[in-house]
C-alpha cells in the first residue's frame, strides 16, 4: 500500500480534532512508525554516528563489546551523551547567587524531576550548611519556645508526597509583548516535581503547643538573604511539612539542604528553603518578598497581595520550541500539566491553533498537586500547525488564553502566569512560541516588565 | 489487651480515626526549650505595628554616607535603580502607566518592611553587617528620598511605625477574600 493512501486511511478512522489529532487510544495499536523530532544538539550527535559509521563503525560488533565496562561508582552520574540536559541559569551580573535557573522540562519525560535538575532561585546563594550546626527554632505564640535539632528531627515520623514545587515567577516571560525565543524549559521550567519526604508540622506545632489565637506563621531560611514569608497558620496545620529527602536522598544543597518547607500547591518561595525558624503570630511580618515583590500589580494600579495558590497549567514538552520536525508523519504530542488545587480532570489538546480540541490520554498515576503527563496522536502533514493544550483540574477551573490572562491582570503583574502556550510548526518543520493571531501586540518594547532582578 | 486500650481503640475507629494514624501524629518529644534570650538572638522579624524593631536610631544625612558606600553600586544614585538593583526611589510614571514604576515611594506599604530587609540582607556583598543604627539612617534616607519624610526626621522603634506610606491601601488581599467567600 502506498504511503499516502496508508495515512490518508489513518487520519479517516482515527482523527478527533483538526489538523491531524488522533484518537488517544491510537498508541495502543502495534506497528505504527512515529516520526523523530530533534532538536540542534541532537543533530549535531547524529551527526557525530555518522562520522563513526565512515570510520568502519559496525553495529553488529560495537566496539563497548568487545572491551570491559567500567568499574562500579558510587555515585551515578548521567551518560556523557546527555551533556546538555542540563539546567539553564539565568543570574544578576552583580550578584551571581541571586537569579535561577530553568529546569530542561523540554529534554525530559516523567513526571519526577532528577535531584540535579530540579529548579532553583536563590535571592543570594547556596548555604553550605553542616547539619550538626543547624538548629531549627519555634517560637512566639506557642505554649514552650522551642529548638529542634536536624537529628532531632530524623526521629519524628514521617511521610512522603510527590507533589510539584513551582515559583510564582515562572512562565513571566508570557507577560512580555513579543513571543519568548527560548526552549520551553528555559521560560516554563521554574516549575519541578519530586517526592519530598519529611515531618509533618502539625506534629511540631502541636508539640510545642500552639496557641489558638495563632494565625500566621513566619518561615525563615538560613540563606545570606535570611529569606523570610508568612505562611497562615491552618495550611501549616492541614499539610505543611518540613522536608528532610527528596527523591529518596537527603535534598541537595540548592534545594534547601538540610531542612526546607514544603506546602503543596502553594508557590514556591512559601516553600522556605535551608529553614531555621519558624515565628507564629497573628499577623503577616510584610516581608520585602510578600509586599514589593510576590504581589501582583493590576490594570487599576491595585496590586494582588497572597496569591498562594498555584493555579491550572499545561505545557506540551514535545513539540516544542526550537525543535524540528524532520518529516510529515506521526508524531507523538505530549507534555505536562498540573495544579495547586488538586489532582488534573483532563488536557485538551489542538493542532489548530484553537479552534478544534481533542481529549489527550492522562498517564497514571494522575496524583495531587503533582505533575501529570500527558500524551496524543498527531499526524502532521508537512503544513503550519499551531499547537495548544489546556488544563482543567478537579475543582473545574481552565487553563485560560493569554488573552483572557492579559485581559484580567494586565500585563505587570509579573507573578502567577499561566495561560496556554502556543507551538507553531511552520512548513519546515521547525516549532516556536507563538501567540493568538488577534493579539499581536507588536508595538513597545519589554524592557519595562521587569528589569531588576531582586 | 487491657480493658482500657480496647475501649480507646474502638472509640478512636468510631470517630474514623485509626489507632495507626493516631499514634504517628504523636512525635517523640525531642524539642528542646528555647530561652527569652535565645529568641531575641535568633529573631530578626520587624512587623508593621513595630514589633521587632530594636533600639537605636538614624538621620536622613547619615543614611545618605551609608548609602553612597554601601548600596549605590547596584541601587545606583538617588535610589534610581541600576541593571542589577531595584529602583528604590524617584518614580517618574505611576502604577497605572504602560510603563510602572514599582519604588518603596509608589508602591511598599509598610515602612517596617525597608528596616526588615535592609538589617536581615543588605548589603548583598556583606548581609547583616550594618548595625541598628546603620539601618534606621539608612531607612531613613530612603523614605526621604521617597519624600515621605522630611529631611531632619529622626527613624526609631517609635517613629518608623508611624510613617504613612502613600500605598498603604493598594493591595487586594486575595487569600482572605476567597476564604471569606467559603464560608
Amino acid at each position: 500500500m502506498a504511503k499516502d493512501r496508508q495515512n490518508d486511511l489513518l487520519l479517516e478512522e482515527h482523527q478527533v480534532a483538526g489538523n491531524g489529532l488522533l484518537d488517544r487510544r491510537l498508541f495502543l495499536k502495534k506497528g505504527l512508525q512515529f516520526g523523530a523530532i530533534s532538536t540542534f544538539a541532537s543533530a549535531a550527535t547524529l551527526a557525530l554516528a555518522e562520522s563513526e559509521t565512515e570510520s568502519g563503525f559496525d553495529p553488529a560488533n560495537p566496539p563497548w563489546m568487545k572491551q570491559q565496562g567500567a568499574p562500579f561508582s558510587t555515585y551515578g552520574m548521567p551518560s556523557k551523551y546527555e551533556d546538555r540536559v542540563v539546567r539553564f541559569p539565568t543570574q544578576n551580573q552583580a550578584v551571581p547567587g541571586n537569579g535561577v535557573s530553568w529546569t530542561p522540562l523540554h529534554l525530559m519525560e516523567g513526571t519526577i524531576t532528577p535531584n540535579g535538575l530540579h529548579f532553583e532561585r536563590h535571592h543570594n546563594g547556596v548555604p553550605q550548611i553542616d547539619p550538626a550546626k543547624h538548629k531549627l527554632l519555634i517560637h512566639g505564640m506557642v505554649k514552650q519556645d522551642s529548638f529542634f535539632t536536624v537529628n532531632d528531627l530524623l526521629r519524628y515520623p514521617m511521610q512522603s508526597k510527590i507533589c510539584f514545587i513551582e515559583c510564582g515567577g515562572n512562565s513571566n516571560a508570557g507577560w512580555n509583548k513579543q513571543p519568548s525565543k527560548s526552549e520551553a524549559g528555559y521560560f516554563n521550567g521554574m516549575a519541578s516535581c519530586s517526592e519530598w519526604t519529611g515531618v509533618p508540622l502539625s506534629v511540631l506545632l502541636e508539640e510545642v503547643g500552639v496557641s489558638k489565637k495563632a494565625k500566621w506563621m513566619i518561615a525563615e531560611g538560613a540563606d545570606a538573604f535570611a529569606m523570610e514569608m508568612s505562611i497562615p497558620i491552618e495550611k501549616a496545620m492541614k499539610d505543611g511539612f518540613l522536608a528532610l529527602y527528596q527523591n529518596g536522598e537527603r535534598i541537595r544543597p540548592e534545594n534547601g539542604y538540610p531542612l526546607r518547607l514544603v506546602l503543596p500547591g502553594w508557590e514556591g518561595v512559601l516553600n522556605v528553603k535551608w529553614l531555621r525558624r519558624l515565628q507564629i503570630t497573628d499577623k503577616p511580618v510584610m516581608s520585602r518578598n510578600e509586599t514589593s515583590r510576590y504581589t501582583e500589580l493590576l490594570p487599576d494600579g491595585k496590586a494582588r497581595m497572597f496569591t498562594f495558590f498555584i493555579e491550572a497549567k499545561s505545557m506540551i514538552t514535545s513539540p516544542s520550541a526550537n525543535m524540528l520536525l524532520k518529516e510529515q508523519g506521526l508524531y507523538q504530542i505530549t507534555g505536562l500539566a498540573w495544579s495547586g488545587r488538586g489532582k488534573i480532570k483532563k488536557v485538551d489538546v489542538s493542532a489548530d491553533g484553537g479552534k478544534t480540541w481533542a481529549e489527550a490520554e492522562l498517564q497514571e498515576p494522575v496524583l495531587d498537586r503533582a505533575f501529570t503527563r500527558f500524551r496524543m496522536p498527531w499526524f502532521w502533514n508537512g503544513k503550519p500547525a499551531v499547537l495548544k493544550s489546556r488544563a482543567t483540574d478537579e475543582t473545574g477551573y481552565v487553563q485560560p488564553e493569554r488573552k483572557e490572562l492579559v485581559k484580567q491582570r494586565g500585563r505587570h503583574g509579573f507573578f502567577h502566569y499561566n495561560a496556554i502556550i502556543n507551538w507553531q510548526v511552520d512548513s519546515d518543520g521547525f516549532v516556536s512560541h507563538v501567540y493568538d493571531k488577534d493579539e499581536k501586540e507588536s508595538k513597545g518594547s519589554d524592557i519595562s516588565i521587569d528589569s531588576g532582578w531582586d | 489487651m487491657k480493658k482500657s486500650l480496647k475501649v480507646l481503640i474502638s472509640v478512636l475507629i468510631v470517630a474514623g480515626i485509626s489507632p495507626a494514624v493516631a499514634e504517628q501524629n504523636k512525635g517523640p518529644g525531642l524539642a528542646h526549650p528555647a530561652s527569652k534570650e535565645d529568641v531575641a538572638a535568633w529573631n530578626l522579624n520587624v512587623f508593621p505595628d513595630g514589633e521587632g524593631l530594636p533600639e537605636g536610631q538614624g538621620s536622613v544625612a547619615e543614611g545618605e554616607t551609608i548609602y553612597k558606600n554601601k548600596c549605590i553600586a547596584c541601587h545606583g544614585e538617588n535610589g534610581l535603580g541600576t541593571g542589577t538593583g531595584d529602583q528604590l526611589a524617584g518614580a517618574q510614571m505611576g502604577l497605572t502607566s504602560e510603563y510602572p514604576e514599582k519604588t518603596i515611594g509608589t508602591y511598599w506599604p509598610y515602612a517596617t518592611t525597608i528596616f526588615d530587609v535592609v538589617r536581615r540582607s543588605m548589603p548583598m556583598t556583606q548581609p547583616g553587617s550594618l548595625n541598628n543604627n546603620d539601618v534606621y539612617s539608612v531607612t531613613a534616607y530612603l523614605l526621604y528620598l521617597n519624600n515621605i519624610i522630611g529631611k531632619d526626621d529622626v527613624m526609631n522603634a517609635s517613629t518608623l511605625p508611624k510613617v504613612k506610606m502613600p500605598n498603604r491601601n493598594g493591595f487586594i488581599n486575595v487569600y482572605e477574600t476567597e476564604e471569606k467567600n467559603k464560608k
